[in-house]
């Protein structure tokens, strides 16, 4: 028998998971919040996510073959990020600026910096932050929702954060909100849509809840605090899409507990700052961006102590 | 109260199929074979050196190998024959060690020194329990005298039994708790009175509810106020077993870094070594037979069978019968097993389970890059960073390896197991373990 025995490290068992599993139950998540745009916005909706997703999965394809590395096409973290992307643009934008965006997120941020899991900013959010300085008027183009139908006034209405920043909250009905109707992007407009896929992946085990339930707690309780209606804060602008989906990106989030709650507590913090105090009405992509950032200096200090570690000191 | 439900917490651990397909097989005896080969490598510590030559008759029972030094264990032959020469066995773990070949006679002669052992004192018990040959049969094959006699002996408080079972495939101690649960008590009470301890705890994973059923009913019969003997059930989550874990889950001391289970008062025993050592105190036959679980996708018919130590591997595979041609042979489970490299090799004391697998379950899946997803780091027992440890072994950093303490880790498995990128971690902190050890 000697020869032909295979020899190998132990273990020699294996949960049976890998990493395309892990990002099609993210798509799987994403499925009600894309089903509620095109809900809401129409049919452009779909071309402009069918547009991102293309598009990322052209550019992966593409910027492996440039550096001669192994295809990675297959593990669909690229229809991820064009999907994310897609989800935070307003349905008007053109799809020359979609398809750039999508690019950009995949060869800027994701690639050039070594492909999944070695980014350390969030690919989608820096489309996006890209294309919003990029293009500012399309980018703030937002129109009235379910407009598509004839039924409703097509008017460019404001975004409910808008309104707000204008002392405009009675105008403001939050159960509507929790449907997605009002203006915003594609993705982030349907919170019960989110919150659905957010649970599936929670009970999938493919995020934890600490960082979307803290992320979204901190921005409630900064919110009440400031005299402002936290409802309507928690509801409205990316918060859902990003306390979700995206500040739970694996390789932008801390690893371990308490360095995700430093991180949610922070993503909260910023995002209630710029909200109240910045010139701009949204803070969720700043903020993220920020947290990822700190992210490795986080879990630096965030390190869990090892088994049998904590008694050595009281011992010597 | 013989159950004793109270679980501190442990973290970690993962869930692997428990495939305990064998735990209703009887313990089937299998023939005495015609060659058995003795490694004189069968515990933890010092090789042992032969007491017999080439050309000498042994008996069964008869010591071939001893040695003077602390931790160490004889060697008993398990055949009466005759030894007819001596061999190099490269083990698997990769180090070599001498072997002496014996041929059995068919006879089967009981050695005159084969009797019960006349006990008195603690240190008559401690050199009974050398002369058995005993070592840890769970699988590290700690040299049981040495383990039982700490050097803070008047300390220690409690004594836990192991009989968690953790490992996939594996029903050796299962069974052991099925057939001869009153060897394991009677041994029980044998090591308590001896050591002077007040508590045992034999711990059963939840998954072995017979188990628990029988050792609680016996052990009902036997705890007194003074000698507390309780089954304690555990969920089973892997490594439940593995001795910091098991320790932690029953009594919630945390053994320190470096550091054995007697600093925290307790000794840990598998079940089937208590109950070896209850049967050699009554017969005085030392450990020369195992009972193993042969199992696996290449194996015809999967049971447990009894064999002597020292049989080819291969007479136990024919033995079982094999279906599938084997691609992959382990000694021990399939999360912490060695993968052997012939079937040459002879069954060792420490031995519990052989599994043989045929092609379908020998894949190796190419590793593809870290997604940071954070799952070997929450199913790490020890509170390690397998990320960080991988990153700092491919930088050779070697500070950052000390810092991140990968000498806590006991290479249990889970972080390999539950990672979707396939990533071979426990096979770099084998690596990472011994740049720290060269530097020293």
């Amino acid at each position: 028998m000697q020869g032909t025995l295979m020899v190998s490290s132990s273990p020699h068992l294996h949960c049976g998971m890998n990493t395309r599993d892990i990002m099609r139950d993210v798509i799987i998540a994403l499925i009600p919040a894309l089903i509620a745009s095109v809900w809401l916005f129409g049919f452009r909706a779909l071309a402009v996510e069918v547009v991102c997703v293309a598009s990322a999965m052209a550019a992966e394809y593409l910027s492996r073959k440039v550096m001669k590395r192994p295809q990675t096409i297959n593990d669909l973290s690229c229809v991820v990020t064009g999907l994310l992307l897609a989800f935070n643009l307003p349905v008007t934008i053109p799809l020359w600026q979609a398809a750039f965006g999508s690019v950009v997120a995949i060869v800027v941020a994701k690639q050039m910096f070594g492909g999944l899991g070695q980014n350390f900013v969030n690919p989608a959010l820096v489309g996006r932050i890209v294309l919003m300085g990029s293009f500012p008027d399309t980018m703030n183009n937002w129109i009235n929702p379910l407009a598509w139908t004839g039924k409703v006034d097509a008017v460019t209405g404001a975004t409910p954060l808008a309104l707000l920043a204008e002392d405009a909250a009675a105008q403001i009905d939050p159960l509507s909100l929790l449907f997605g109707l009002r203006g915003g992007c594609l993705g982030e407009v349907c919170a019960i849509a989110l919150l659905i896929g957010g649970i599936y992946l929670v009970i999938r085990r493919v995020i934890s809840p600490l960082i979307p339930l803290i992320y979204i707690g901190t921005v409630f309780v900064l919110a009440f605090v400031c005299g402002e209606n936290p409802l309507i804060h928690i509801l409205s602008g990316g918060l859902m899409i990003g306390a979700i989906f995206m500040a739970t990106d694996y390789a932008t989030c801390p690893i371990n507990k308490w360095g995700k709650v430093v991180y949610a507590i922070g993503c909260g913090c910023i995002t209630v700052l710029i909200r109240l105090a910045g010139s701009l009405p949204e803070g969720v992509s700043f903020a993220i961006v920020i947290m990822n950032i700190l992210t490795p200096l986080i879990e630096r200090f965030t390190r869990p102590r090892p088994f049998g570690e904590e008694r050595k000191a009281v011992r010597s | 109260m013989s159950i004793s439900t109270f679980i501190h917490k442990t973290r970690g651990g993962v869930h692997p199929p428990h495939r305990k397909n064998t735990a209703e097989c009887e313990t089937v005896q299998m023939p005495v074979p015609n060659t058995i080969i003795i490694p004189m490598q069968q515990h933890l510590g010092a090789p042992c050196i032969p007491t017999v030559k080439v050309g000498d008759t042994v008996e069964v029972g008869q010591v071939v190998a001893d040695s003077e030094a602390a931790i160490s264990a004889p060697i008993h032959s398990g055949v009466s024959g005759k030894v007819v020469g001596t061999k190099e066995l490269l083990m698997p773990g990769g180090r070599t060690t001498m072997a002496l070949v014996i041929e059995s006679d068919g006879e089967g002669r009981i050695h005159e020194s084969v009797k019960p052992p006349v006990i008195q004192t603690f240190d008559d018990f401690i050199a009974a329990v050398r002369a058995c040959g005993l070592v840890g049969l769970g699988g590290a094959g700690f040299p049981m005298h040495v383990k039982l006699n700490p050097k803070n002996l008047e300390e220690i408080d409690t004594i836990i039994i192991n009989a968690a079972e953790c490992e996939p495939y594996i029903t050796t101690d299962y069974r052991e708790c099925m057939e001869n649960s009153w060897d394991i008590v009677s041994g029980v009470q044998t090591v308590m009175e001896f050591l002077g301890v007040k508590q045992v705890i034999i711990a059963v994973e939840r998954n072995k509810p017979a188990a628990i059923a029988e050792l609680s009913r016996i052990a009902a019969n036997v705890s007194t106020p003074a000698r507390r003997v309780v089954v304690k059930p555990l969920p089973a989550r892997y490594p439940q077993g593995a001795e910091k874990v098991l320790i932690a889950a029953c009594t919630g001391r945390r053994v320190p870094t470096g550091g054995l289970p007697a600093d925290v008062k307790c000794i840990v025993m598998n079940v089937t070594s208590v109950s070896v050592l209850s049967r050699y105190l009554k017969t005085g036959m030392p450990l020369v037979e195992k009972r193993l679980t042969v199992d696996g996708s290449a194996v015809e018919n999967p049971m447990n069978v009894r064999v002597v130590i020292g049989t080819p591997i291969r007479d136990v595979l024919n033995y079982v019968g094999l279906k599938k041609p084997v691609r992959k042979l382990l000694f021990g489970g399939p999360m912490m097993g060695l993968a052997l490299m012939d079937d040459e090799l002879p069954v060792l004391k420490q031995n519990n389970a052989l599994l043989a697998f045929a092609e379908e379950d020998a894949q190796d899946i190419p590793a593809t890059t870290c997604i940071r997803c954070g799952r070997c780091v929450d199913a790490c027992p020890m509170n390690l960073m397998p990320t960080a440890i991988t990153k700092a072994y491919a930088a050779g950093n070697t500070d950052e390896l000390k810092r991140l303490c990968i000498m806590t880790c006991m290479e249990c498995g889970s972080c390999s197991f539950s990672c979707p990128a396939h990533r071979p971690i426990v096979q770099t902190i084998r690596m990472a373990k011994d740049v720290l050890r060269s530097k020293k």
